[in-house]
């Protein structure tokens, strides 16, 4: 056999190692990524979804953060304006989790069957207030 | 001093439409009045870009915060040196850093490349100019691209500068990733110069090999830092979390590294000439794809600018110089006719084709993990992620392939290995492999890829050494010289070749410290001051943690909590490691930005001690801390600065060994003398 067919083999043993983990990799550690309504409204019609592990994104309902200091503990609301449910997540959550302002969370974990979504992860995206558009002062003055 | 940026923006527009349509349209090659002129333009261009960046450093030194980027982005407590780093801390600064290096690169391109070169000098200037032209285009008609706009009003304080950026990292890590990223566009450049002015044979390789080493360079370096970056602010204890923006600066790292490799077999045997091409297109494009990337909001990332439309001009940037190259490529296909034909598997150029393969293999598969959320959502209608477990089970076998091959490729001969090459050079590093993993296997360490990784790094680093040693000794043998001098000549005469080897020493590093990150242990606690907690470290030791308290004070810009352990391993007090809780401020003393945290660390070439202060809830001395162990993680900044000396020394320029003809050829006691030497002259 010439090196040059030899070497194709060799490359085809490489490109179908480098799918075949790409394919498996993503079978056995892919997530689902929802919206909350899309959660809800998949878990409706089947039921199996409470069994993987999901990433859900969506804002914190304000003032709805209970802590469980001793435990570590912390629930809370997540809504995205039409569907929501309650999150328990033990553990440290980051800096910019809290309810001063509206913020965007993604919880990975599961969906229970008693409806609340056990998170494995929090992680919160910076409030956007930072990147607010400047406002002229003069105009919120004249408004009040 | 906005109408002065404004106005050069604008003239640097012009003069590198200018030069971009001379270089592509004009006869210059019958009149070199005409390339001189393309080349001139370049210089301009630069020229009027610096006057754009000082105009821009100006607004932020004297704290004109009616440009709206000023006030963004800086306040009047910014300590200064942080007021540089504004420069480039925003969407709109950054481009603006982007145009100047790119057009710094081009000007240098044109004035470093030798005349040997000279009728691809002006191809080179219109594809720089042409990249410079998008670049612009995208500042000046983009929505929020341009740095120089001003507010209706002028604030009495800026906003100031993120606090996760307030750090050392930080001044560093940017420019340096972007330098890697923007001086990829020169090597592209030459490439298409190549294949425009049909001049295929390897002129064009030597031209911009060095350009292509500095991109590398520079990604490595700014790649190290942004690890750094993110263990010692981010808080998480890990340096790679596999984040979109992460993998997209790692993309034409990967094609990257496999060009340095093949364009050896190019300049050595005439091969690959096509895929040496194709790598360069690619790099340049997945340089590109990164910066859609971080600059679109296309993929939710904690690294990425604020979303914007201009991301739309990057896509169509990316698809239009896609196809033109590729198209450009095909054209010329028949003129890239390999010169020789691959003799057998067991040679030089087989072990670098798999490495290739190899490494273009995980760029494509980190590029398809990237991208997996937007496929899955446009086939299936249902978003799908994979995190990190996915990256490391497809990247890990894959590496440690590539682990082996890096101690396979220096070694084995080039065309054909013959059985006695094979075992001359295999013997003493498969010997040392085998030591390593039977030793570690006796401490103890236990898993197949920690075992593997620890002994393909003993058998590449074994190669390195039986080079260096061989080579040493050729020339104590034939110069009947000292050991030192031998080694320095050695390597002040083969710079690339010894150069390279260093680089793969600053590679089995990273390796080293990839695979320790295995071990890391960590939990969480919440403490009462002088209250006590253990941790065990993967090699055995006790520490013992007691918290001193927290003591809160004003700093510059900041309101600081600082919490202290005090540390005791195995009976022995070792000090004290403080994290810190930091609530910025403007000047007026009121809050800015979320609360950030300053990690605490202690490390050794073993392990790292790795602190976190998260808070104390109920506001009192209570803390809560998360502590990990790390081991192993020096490894990689003392790789970074392996690598980065090694590469330094493949690029110095010069030197003895392009002094005389004689010097060239002589002979090396078995040592190939590198055909691109001579080609060099």
């Amino acid at each position: 056999m010439k090196p040059g067919a030899k070497f194709a083999i060799g490359a085809a043993v490489i490109v179908g190692c480098v799918s075949l983990l790409i394919v498996e990799g993503v079978r056995q550690t892919g997530t689902y990524f929802l919206t909350p309504t899309q959660l809800v409204e998949r878990v409706r019609t089947d039921s199996t979804f409470h069994d993987v592990g999901l990433k859900v994104s969506a804002k914190v309902v304000k003032g709805s953060i209970v802590r469980d200091r001793a435990a570590q503990r912390i629930d809370f609301k997540v809504s995205d304006g039409g569907a929501g449910f309650p999150v328990t997540y033990v553990g440290l959550v980051p800096d910019t989790f809290t309810d001063a302002n509206d913020i965007d969370v993604v919880v990975e974990g599961k969906f229970g069957r008693d409806g609340v979504f056990h998170a494995t992860d929090v992680i919160a995206k910076c409030g956007s207030r930072y990147e607010a558009v400047w406002e002229e002062p003069t105009k919120t003055l004249t408004q009040r | 001093m906005t109408l002065l940026g404004q106005f050069t923006l604008w003239a640097a527009l012009l003069i590198a439409l200018w030069t971009a349509g001379l270089a592509f349209f004009a006869p210059w090659q019958q009149r070199p009045a005409l390339a001189t002129s393309v080349t001139r333009g370049a210089y301009a261009a630069c020229f009027a870009l610096l006057v754009a960046a000082f105009a821009l450093w100006r607004g932020i030194f004297t704290h004109d915060f009616n440009i709206e980027y000023v006030a963004s982005y800086t306040a009047r407590n910014l300590p200064e040196y942080y007021l540089i780093t504004a420069f480039w801390a925003g969407q709109k600064g950054s481009l603006l850093f982007w145009v100047v290096v790119l057009s710094i690169f081009g000007a240098l391109a044109q004035a470093l490349t030798s005349q040997r070169h000279r009728d691809l000098l002006p191809y080179v200037a219109g594809v720089t100019s042409t990249v410079l032209v998008f670049f612009l285009g995208v500042m000046l008609f983009g929505d929020g691209a341009n740095p120089f706009e001003r507010l209706s009003f002028t604030p009495p304080d800026g906003r100031g500068l993120n606090p996760q950026l307030q750090n050392p990292g930080m001044i560093a890590h940017p420019p340096t990733l972007y330098l890697g990223y923007i001086s990829i566009t020169i090597p592209f450049a030459f490439a298409i110069a190549a294949l425009l002015a049909r001049r295929l044979d390897t002129g064009w390789i030597i031209a911009m090999r060095k350009w292509a080493l500095a991109s590398w360079l520079f990604l490595s370096i700014g790649i190290t830092i942004g690890m750094w970056w993110a263990y010692v602010e981010l808080g998480w204890g890990g340096v790679w979390a596999w984040d979109p923006v992460e993998n997209a600066s790692l993309h034409p790292w990967l094609t990257l590294t496999a060009f340095l490799h093949s364009v050896m077999i190019q300049e050595k045997r005439g091969m690959l000439k096509r895929w040496n091409v194709g790598l360069v297109i690619g790099t340049f494009l997945l340089s590109i794809f990164g910066t859609l990337i971080t600059r679109s909001g296309a993929i939710a990332s904690v690294h990425s600018f604020t979303q914007s439309d201009i991301g739309y001009f990057f896509l169509g940037f990316l698809l239009v110089s896609g196809i033109l190259s590729f198209t450009l490529l095909y054209t010329r296909w028949p003129d890239l006719e390999p010169d020789a034909q691959l003799e057998s598997l067991v040679s030089r150029e087989a072990a670098f084709l798999f490495n290739n393969l190899a490494l273009v293999g995980i760029a494509f598969s980190v590029l398809w993990g990237t991208l997996f959320p937007i496929l899955s959502e446009a086939v299936q209608g249902t978003k799908i992620t994979v995190g990190p477990a996915f990256f490391n089970r497809v990247n890990v076998p894959l590496g440690l392939f590539l682990l082996f091959l890096t101690g396979v490729g220096p070694l084995i001969a080039w065309r054909k290995a013959s059985i006695a090459n094979l075992r001359r050079q295999f013997i003493a590093p498969a010997v040392g492999a085998l030591v390593t993993g039977t030793a570690l296997f006796a401490l103890g360490l236990r898993g197949f890829y920690p075992l593997m990784a620890l002994a393909l790094a003993a058998f590449a680093l074994v190669t390195v050494a039986q080079e260096f040693g061989r080579g040493v000794r050729a020339r104590m043998r034939l110069h009947n010289e000292h050991a030192v001098l031998a080694l320095s000549r050695l390597i002040g005469r083969n710079r690339r070749r010894y150069g390279g080897y260093i680089v793969h020493v600053g590679i089995v590093c990273y390796f080293v410290a990839f695979t320790g990150m295995a071990f890391k242990t960590e939990k969480t606690v919440e403490l009462n001051p002088l209250e006590r907690t253990t941790i065990c470290s993967p090699y055995g030791y006790d520490y013992t943690l007691t918290h001193q308290g927290v003591s809160q004070y004003a700093a510059l810009n900041r309101q600081v909590s600082a919490a202290t352990l005090d540390v005791v391993r195995d009976g022995v007090r070792v000090g004290t490691i403080k994290s810190e809780k930091r609530q910025h401020v403007d000047s007026f003393g009121n809050p800015t930005f979320e609360p950030s945290t300053e990690v605490g660390i202690r490390s050794n070439l073993r392990e790292d001690l790795y602190v976190v202060y998260a808070g104390s809830p109920d506001g009192t001395e209570r803390a809560q801390y998360k502590i990990v162990v790390n081991p192993l993680v020096a490894w990689f900044w003392i790789g970074g600065g392996v690598l980065a000396l090694g590469g330094i020394l493949a690029m110095w320029p010069g030197g003895p060994q392009i002094r005389t003809a004689r010097h060239r050829i002589e002979p090396q006691a078995g040592y190939h003398v590198p055909l691109s030497a001579v080609a060099q002259r």
